[in-house]
């Protein structure tokens, strides 16, 4: 495996090649990313990525807040899919917790990932497609986004920065036509997916700038540390939420797409495959969306509802405890992962018996993903570059942190 | 479902497939293990890391052929001070098993699991800018995520969270 490093080192001072810098500022780069490239004349010889530039500091800043406070956090960390972040690290602390979390919580969880998942998708659609030069799929991809946003404001009361999954449950009972919205999206959706299909996968220029372009073997993707669609492409079949299922999964019915050929257009047509695969697992969870509470029983972790606390001297006790210092978790660790849009996303929570986490470290599936990139692209063309970038689908805020 | 007590038993847990395979290969590499949550963790001599996590990857029973994660606890000022933390997967099994290290405050170097995994390159970068814990044998150990000219650990405990102003 010695042909595998994520970083080799670029000093200049060759005769035949040259440097150049790609980035931060470079729209392709889907963020700040900066790669220094050696070129000679059009083929790539080598590329180090360098990162950190979004760098923030959120793992240290979780470590002064008290439990729930950290919440809203995780939003920030990969901005496509806030949902996947709250549902990992409120997953971690109910594992911390021992908690026990009611049906009803449970699947619209589910319902608001998968969502989440097609979100998340159809940004990375409509900026690939761009990149490589395919204008107009853009444009559809973020009109169908739009209505996404708009039934997770209607939930949450935000577009982007939810914080709709709280430790023990959920924020608030969804509103009234709630689900008609979301059955109206999903009866929607498909044709949608067929439209961007009718637009790519049969168009011969898509073809040539994607199909046998950055390849990667399955067992280069493993030992790199792949996981997704970036995985999957390459012929591994293993997806978490089938094969390690969390939250309610193992309740739904759904198919994992996997790829052989490893290429940009395998990586594509899975993320494609995907979109179809989450729109009917969202059908399944509102044709089986149990009755019940939306929060587990526990008054001392969970805020009181508003009306109870007007009313009862309790539940006032309890509210003004959360609010002032926090709820104790019991020592230990945890590491929870989840499937996220793009990869294996892990938080790894430890606790020291107090209301503050002594540590909380999230695993990037970004970060991982970003090592393929030399891997895919050395002695290949410049232009390639942009397409394996693309592909591997990265979110810089979540590898910087 | 209220949390059962941990398990730090060697030989209630030996039937675990990763356990059972250190401790057949080599029973003073494993310190102790713990069983909590329905996660069980290793304690590893740090000398025996490498040689430890080659054997989980090349086995036939359960190969554990995935890096999910390289990370570090900083427990100051108790010492040993730093655990480095390893969070395998294998694929095939769907298992997953943490491996962990303790080092010394005034030391903290270990081996690197770079040429077993070459995905340990941006993790163990991570860690040691911001926990400064040297890998030896790594390919390009430099900062990752701070600036190169940057002073201190931030993710050590004695760091303010607030910074140095």
């Amino acid at each position: 495996m010695s042909h595998l490093t994520a970083t080799p080192v670029i000093e200049p001072g060759q005769d035949r090649t040259m440097i150049l810098n790609m980035g931060p500022h470079h729209p392709s780069t889907h963020g700040v990313l900066r790669l220094i490239l050696e070129i000679d004349g059009e083929t790539i010889v080598r590329i180090m990525p360098d990162i950190g530039y979004l760098h923030t500091g959120i793992e240290k800043t979780c470590e002064a807040k008290f439990y729930q406070q950290v919440v809203p956090l995780t939003d920030r960390i990969d901005y496509l899919c806030p949902l996947t972040n709250n549902l990992c690290y409120v997953l971690a602390v109910e594992k911390l917790l021992g908690l026990e979390i009611p049906p009803k919580a449970q699947w619209m969880r589910v319902m608001l990932n998968e969502l989440t998942r097609i979100n998340s998708h159809l940004v990375w659609l409509g900026t690939h497609a761009l990149d490589i030069g395919a204008m107009s799929v853009f444009l559809y991809c973020f009109r169908e986004r739009e209505d996404i946003l708009r039934l997770f404001e209607m939930v949450s009361g935000q577009r982007m920065m939810t914080s709709y999954f709280r430790i023990g449950g959920l924020a608030l009972e969804p509103p009234l036509g709630f689900f008609e919205r979301v059955r109206q999206f999903a009866n929607r959706f498909p044709e949608k997916v067929n439209e961007y299909e009718n637009l790519l996968t049969g168009n011969p220029i898509w073809g040539m700038r994607t199909k046998g372009v950055a390849r990667i073997t399955a067992a280069d993707a493993i030992a790199l540390g792949a996981s997704g669609p970036t995985l999957r492409g390459s012929g591994v079949d293993f997806d978490l939420r089938r094969d390690m299922p969390y939250s309610g999964y193992e309740n739904f019915k759904f198919n994992v797409p996997v790829l052989q050929d490893g290429d940009v257009f395998a990586r594509y047509l899975c993320r494609v495959r995907e979109m179809r695969e989450s729109i009917a697992m969202v059908q399944q969870a509102l044709n089986g969306m149990p009755e019940g509470p939306i929060k587990a029983d526990a008054p001392k972790v969970i805020l009181p509802d508003r009306e109870k606390m007007k009313t009862e001297m309790e539940a006032l006790i309890y509210h003004f405890k959360i609010i002032t210092e926090g709820f104790s978790v019991p020592a230990g660790e945890v590491y929870q992962a989840v499937e996220s849009p793009r990869g294996e996303m892990g938080y790894y929570v430890v606790s020291d018996g107090t209301a503050k986490p002594y540590r909380v470290h999230m695993r990037a599936a970004c970060l991982a993903n970003l090592q393929l990139l030399p891997q895919m692209c050395e002695g290949r063309l410049l232009a390639d570059v942009v397409a394996a970038i693309g592909s591997i689908d990265i979110v810089l805020g979540e590898i910087d942190r | 479902m209220p949390l059962s007590p941990a398990i730090t038993d060697l030989e209630e847990l030996k039937d675990h497939p990763a356990l059972a395979l250190l401790l057949a290969w080599n029973a003073a590499a494993v310190e102790s293990a713990k069983y909590d949550r329905d996660e069980i963790t290793i304690y590893v001599e740090r000398s025996s890391i490498r040689d430890a996590c080659v054997l989980l990857r090349d086995n036939r029973k359960c190969p554990f052929n995935f890096l999910a994660d390289v990370t570090c606890v900083d427990w100051h000022p108790s010492e040993p001070r730093f655990e480095v933390i390893y969070h395998l997967l294998s694929i095939p099994q769907k298992e997953r098993v943490r491996l962990k290290v303790r080092l010394e405050g005034s030391s903290p170097v270990i081996e690197t699991v770079t040429s077993v995994w070459p995905a340990a390159n941006f993790f163990e970068r991570e860690v040691f800018d911001l926990f400064g814990v040297r890998f030896t044998g790594h390919p390009y150990l430099r900062r990752l995520l701070m600036p190169e000219d940057w002073e201190g650990n931030p993710m050590r405990k004695d760091y303010p969270v607030e910074g140095y102003r």
